[in-house]
């Protein structure tokens, strides 16, 4: 899996799109906010060198970290938001704080392939909540927002409650924020080219959401 | 214009304004107290296990009334009281059996058998201290008692010996 041959030239680096946030919801959320980018690619085995960067990422994690991560700056932002949106972040972990736990019990990052993998370095490294989705059944720019009367999410029996806060495009939710992602839209076997989501929420600097983000672009170019 | 002037919809507009500003002050109130549950549970590991877990108010993400996010402020509060209250208690106990340990090593016949671990002192690592007599039943007899101390965490080197055997 590669970056696409453009993409792949010297001095390439990604650029980033900030999607928007529903007012109502930003008023409620400051700080609150989703930026992605779009990398040409298919999922895969992880190349030798991605694998051999998790097993590094794994050695230099220890209990240590995961007992303390929860006073580092940006993990605590993301427990925060997780108490104010009616989540509980030891129920429901934050992407970092399950990524530690997993390797925790399994005594390491575990390949899973990519993009997983990238996802994982660069959540890892830097704390950020990333998501990928098939960025060819994506349409249009992605806001987060709350869901409206009737909508659900793909693959879903039911529909979402009123106000349940989604992550979308703009024809509707593509997954909920932090949860399940609709069917069809997050990376499989068809998927040619990935979108890989940031959330930031309040406290988490925009330095940090665009290190995420070109740590995930160059590890997927490898 | 006249609905501007209308008394009940200005009420409901400043009511709103308020509670969102509520809202804003309680999620505030929320991050503070989040964060000194997490160092208070770094404080606690190892020798504590610091329930930490506030029931979800729901079930899918959104946003929080001033009733939930007051129900987890308030969750909040009470398991930093509970953390506390169990800090201080494990406190206490470790200061407790450290002045047990001091007498068990003053006099080690007073306290014949006993066993005092460096987790009950509030120390990391393995090992303990333990009164036992010296040259086993002669020793009892005779009240040749001693405080032994053991030689700490199994080195990995031997348990993976002990995983080659199995």
């Amino acid at each position: 899996m590669g970056a696409g041959a453009a993409d792949s030239e010297p001095g390439w680096e990604p650029s980033s799109t900030l999607g928007w946030v529903a007012p109502h919801v930003a008023a409620e959320f400051p700080g609150l906010g989703i930026s992605w980018i779009e990398i040409d690619g298919r999922p895969g085995r992880s190349p030798e060198p991605v694998e051999r960067r998790l097993g590094e990422t794994s050695n230099r994690f220890y209990g240590a970290h995961a007992i303390h991560m929860r006073e580092r700056p940006i993990p605590w932002a993301y427990r925060v938001f997780f108490r104010q949106i009616g989540l509980d972040p030891d129920r429901t972990r934050t992407p970092v704080e399950q990524l530690a736990l997993d390797r925790l019990q399994d005594g390491g990052f575990k390949t899973r392939g990519l993009p997983a993998d990238a996802l994982t370095i660069a959540t890892v490294e830097t704390g950020i909540a990333l998501r990928a989705f098939d960025a060819e059944r994506l349409d249009g720019a992605l806001c987060i927002r709350d869901s409206a009367p009737g909508e659900s999410l793909e693959g879903r029996p039911g529909e979402l409650s009123h106000g349940t806060l989604v992550i979308a495009d703009e024809r509707a939710p593509a997954g909920l924020l932090f949860g399940a992602t609709g069917e069809g839209r997050g990376v499989g076997r068809g998927t040619r080219r990935i979108a890989i989501a940031a959330v930031q929420v309040d406290g988490v600097p925009q330095i940090a959401v665009d290190e995420a983000l070109w740590m995930v672009a160059t590890t997927l170019a490898v | 214009m006249p609905d501007l002037l209308d008394r009940e919809i200005r009420t409901a507009l400043r009511v709103d304004g308020d509670e969102r500003l509520a809202r804003a002050e309680l999620r505030r109130q929320i991050g503070r107290l989040e964060a000194q549950l997490g160092s208070l549970f770094a404080d606690a590991f190892p020798r504590l296990r610091i329930d930490a877990g506030v029931a979800a108010v729901s079930n899918e993400p959104r946003a929080l009334g001033l009733g939930d996010l007051e129900a987890v402020r308030d969750s909040l509060a009470m398991r930093i009281g509970d953390a506390r209250r169990q800090l201080q208690e494990r406190g206490e106990l470790e200061t407790r059996n450290r002045e047990l340990l001091g007498r068990m090593l003053t006099a080690p016949a007073e306290h014949k058998w006993l066993r005092i671990s460096r987790a009950d002192v509030g120390e990391p690592g393995c090992g303990h201290w333990h009164s036992r007599p010296r040259l086993g039943p002669l020793g009892m007899l005779m009240g040749w008692w001693r405080v032994r101390v053991s030689s700490g965490c199994p080195l990995s080197g031997r348990l993976a010996a002990v995983e080659r055997e199995r």
